[in-house]
């Protein structure tokens, strides 16, 4: 991908809304030319297309974002960093959702689309000046009403005040005039000294929305004449419909017809539950493919062989094989971490209305720009005849950034099918064995230490799917055969060890993945730092002063790291019978550090009593989103840490719902206390750099409580109970 | 024929008694603040009141509700009112927010039985409820926030 949205020439334009107020647009001439061209579908109903704000003519504001809201709080912080230079009334200021337009492209990825955790990183300077052009117009609206010159008013609250004369007016009364206003071009932003907003705890603006059941997710929508579809998707992947038989499914009242789709076999009703009916009775004779071999039990031993050699080199620096020969003290060990399902609380869902000439789809998606194009072209439409509404996501943790759209063009085959608008639905078995999981993946470390017990030799070997091969992220995300996100925060390595190699096997397999929070991270950050525990112990150190020596030219990291020690009490005594864990993580350009005290019961029960987690994430805006995402992301890793696998046997997955792919719950969440780091650096990552580090701190405490290693995600306590040997 | 009262309102459906109340009050009734999680009563999503009970529509036959009264989250105030909405709020306690409506309504019970819950008995009301967004550090404080609310609506 490239970063269209940096360098192609671009002008903010202001425009009266309909109805009256202003609007405050991006305005591109290479896309107005496109535009022309072919203008938007759906009969006109794209309402200003390129607008980040609109302001009433009754005072309120309506900052559009064009990142999708799942939870991560940026329905609040877009419209903050916006209103930071408007300075409305915050009281008036809305959010919406924007329409796919090539204006909102993430600055970076130059695709519409929430992700990698750079919702921030991307708007950081453009909702900005946003707000600080319609700012600019406005006062300048007030001052030639009042004949006073622009620079002797200032504005308070949605107000613009000329304090001489004491005149005022609100921006919704001058926001008509300011429409005609032309726009400044580089208006210079805020001293961050003067931020009022930005750096204080704002409420969210959906929280009362999602307290009384307003809140709108996608499969809350309906449209008139809507009918329910659940498609039978192959038990394998990759299989394929030979014949089925729908007479018994016709037969439940409300079954409307059963069709054929790429996907499978889609039953369309008239509601879920004959839907649901209408699919438990479908005959259908699959032809299973070239996966109904596939076995998790087998691909673990595979993995294992093939991390013996070598694979695609990612890093290498100094002489890491003889280094290693030559170390005092050598230790090995290899990690095993399993597929995961997202399983976001809301299951996938899409509604279409398909006609002739235009598109129009209701989801909750991170990644617009790619559904709207396949979408189009299984409809046989131009992409601009296809609109997009993004709804609230219920949950989204990378599934619903799917690079193929399989959700939304399964959802456009089946409404072509129907003849009829219609909601397809996944239930939560369809979710679990739906695939587009979390990689499975192994890692084989070497490590060698000197005499005074001290690394100087670290090889990883990385076994696991590409992610990004075969999607349009491949020319940007995999160099020389390696896939970057199969070895981030591996061979980016913080600590200062000078002979050092990281290679990557990506082997070739049936099951569909993608990225799961952290992605990446969310195995080496419980590999490497619970391998680093072991090489600590290895050479009789103590692995939070280790982690100090090896971090001595990273003082951002030493900064996380320092401040979660001292505020975990490292070293202090605890109730007996417990441990202490300590991790670190670099991730989506954020610095994380985290202790864990956990304990074992006889029978191997695993309690986690307190977290502690450290961040420098930059510049914070809404530091209650920032502690949020901090909490949640560590209940996600500690219930992947602790609980969840999605294994396969005869190419079928084994888990379905909750009873047997569980969720860690109310009884067993600890404690979580995160403390943030002041910074004026950028602001970066927030969503996921809590995920890496909670597996390893967990199992580095359960070492220092039991003695015992635990190399193998989920936590099992078969391996941990009394007398029981831990498989690795 | 199904009649019912729902948020106070007397109902009547003709659809089929075996239908879980979830689909029915979300389908037929537009009450979508209910939500849909798993089909099988692991999750609580789709906690609704029946009769004063806390129970799991998406397994309870319409037939169930045959005679009584149902309250959903779009019941439970009509304002925001309530003290668990307005902890909610106070505390920020939702992030993606789907799984909330079944959070609050199992809440609603555990405060109207238990007026001033421990952590335990929080943890013994509230594990029917998934959050994947991992709120229940929030959910806790939340809770305990609104027995102080409750407690200062009273002495007002």
């Amino acid at each position: 991908m490239t970063a269209t949205g940096l360098d192609r020439r671009e002008f903010l334009r202001a425009s009266a809304a309909v109805g009256g107020g202003l609007l405050i647009s991006l305005y591109v001439p290479e896309l107005d030319l496109a535009r022309a061209q072919s203008p938007p579908g759906a009969a006109g109903k794209v309402f200003a297309p390129n607008a980040f704000v609109r302001i009433g003519t009754d005072d309120i504001v309506t900052v559009i974002s064009n990142h999708s809201e799942m939870g991560q709080g940026v329905y609040t912080s877009l419209p903050m960093l916006l209103n930071e230079e408007l300075e409305a009334d915050w009281s008036k200021v809305r959010v919406e959702p924007a329409p796919v337009d090539a204006v909102y492209n993430h600055t970076v990825f130059g695709a519409q689309m929430t992700g990698g955790s750079t919702t921030t990183t991307s708007e950081w300077e453009r909702y900005r000046k946003m707000g600080a052009a319609a700012r600019v117009m406005l006062v300048q609206a007030a001052a030639q009403q009042w004949n006073v010159p622009a620079d002797s008013c200032h504005v308070e609250k949605g107000v613009v005040i000329h304090a001489a004369s004491g005149k005022k007016a609100s921006y919704g009364s001058l926001a008509d005039a300011a429409a005609a206003i032309p726009v400044p071009s580089n208006v210079p932003l805020k001293d961050p000294k003067n931020f009022i907003t930005i750096g204080k705890k704002v409420r969210r603006l959906d929280t009362p929305s999602k307290t009384n059941g307003t809140a709108q997710f996608g499969l809350d929508v309906t449209l008139s004449g809507m009918l329910t579809a659940l498609v039978a998707r192959a038990p394998v992947f990759g299989g394929k419909v030979v014949s089925f038989d729908a007479s018994e499914s016709l037969k439940v009242p409300g079954v409307r017809t059963v069709k054929q789709v790429p996907s499978g076999v889609a039953v369309i009703a008239s509601a879920f539950w004959p839907a649901k009916l209408g699919r438990e009775r479908l005959k259908i004779n699959w032809d299973d493919g070239a996966n109904a071999e596939i076995s998790s039990t087998k691909m673990l031993a595979d993995f294992s062989s093939q991390s013996a050699s070598p694979g695609l080199v990612a890093k290498k620096a100094g002489d890491p094989v003889g280094a290693l020969a030559g170390a005092a003290k050598k230790i090995t060990a290899e990690y095993d971490v399993p597929y995961l399902a997202h399983a976001m609380m809301e299951p996938l869902n899409c509604v279409v209305d398909l006609r002739a000439d235009s598109c129009e789809i209701w989801t909750g998606t991170q990644f617009q720009t790619g559904d709207r194009a396949n979408a189009a072209k299984v409809a046989g439409l131009a992409p601009e005849k296809v609109q997009i509404h993004t709804t609230l996501l219920g949950g989204g943790f990378g599934r619903r950034a799917n690079p193929a759209s399989d959700f939304v063009m399964e959802a456009v085959n089946v409404a072509k099918a129907a003849k009829a608008p219609v909601k397809v639905m996944w239930t939560r078995e369809d979710d679990i064995r739906g695939g587009w999981y979390r990689p499975m993946w192994h890692d084989r470390f070497a490590a060698g230490l000197d005499a005074n017990g001290e690394p100087i030799a670290w090889t990883h070997t990385i076994v696991g799917q590409s992610i990004m091969e075969g999607t349009p992220f491949e020319a940007f995300g995999i160099q020389n055969g390696i896939d970057s996100a199969s070895v981030e925060g591996a061979a980016d390595l913080l600590y200062g060890i000078p002979n050092l190699q990281v290679d990557l096997h990506s082997p070739k397999i049936g099951v569909p993945v993608q990225w799961w929070r952290s992605v990446g991270h969310s195995h080496t950050g419980f590999s490497v730092e619970a391998f680093f525990d072991e090489v600590a112990h290895a050479g009789g150190k103590d692995p939070y002063q280790l982690r100090r020596k090896l971090l001595a030219k990273q003082p951002r990291m030493l900064g996380v790291l320092d401040l979660v020690a001292q505020k975990a009490g490292w070293g202090k005594p605890m109730p007996a019978g417990r441990g202490r864990g300590i991790a670190t993580h670099f991730s989506f350009d954020s610095y994380v550090a985290q202790v864990i005290e956990a304990s074992v019961e006889k029978d191997g029960t695993v309690h986690v009593h307190r977290v502690v987690c450290a961040v420098d994430c930059g510049r914070v805006i809404n530091p209650d989103t920032v502690t949020a995402q901090m909490e949640g992301g560590i209940i996600f890793a500690l219930t992947a840490a602790l609980k969840t696998e999605i294994t396969l046997e005869n190419g079928r997955v084994q888990q379905r719902n909750f009873h047997d792919y569980p969720m860690l719950r109310m009884f067993e969440a600890p404690a979580v206390e995160v403390f943030i780091v002041p910074s004026e650096e950028k602001p970066t990552g927030v969503g996921e750099p809590s995920v890496p580090p909670v597996a390893p701190a967990l199992t580095n405490a359960i070492f220092a409580a039991t003695g015992k290693r635990v190399r193998r995600l989920p936590i099992r306590s078969s391996d941990l109970a009394a007398g029981a040997e831990v498989k690795s | 024929m199904t009649s019912f009262v729902v948020n106070g309102k007397a109902v009547q459906t003709d659809a089929d008694p075996a239908t879980p109340l979830l689909w029915v009050l979300r389908e037929s009734m537009g009450l979508t603040g209910t939500k849909y999680g798993c089909g099988m009563a692991q999750c609580g999503a789709c906690t609704v009141h029946l009769d004063g009970q806390a129970i799991r529509s998406c397994v309870a036959p319409l037939s169930r509700a045959e005679g009584k009264h149902v309250t959903t989250i779009e019941g439970l105030s009509p304002d925001l009112s309530h003290p668990l909405q307005r902890a909610w709020i106070e505390i920020d306690v939702p992030q993606c927010g789907y799984c909330q409506s079944g959070q609050i309504m199992s809440a609603a019970i555990l405060l109207k039985e238990n007026p001033k819950p421990t952590d335990n008995d929080i943890d013994e009301a509230m594990s029917g409820n998934i959050c994947r967004c991992g709120t229940y550090p929030r959910i806790r404080r939340a809770i305990h926030r609104a027995v102080e609310m409750a407690a200062q609506g009273r002495t007002k």
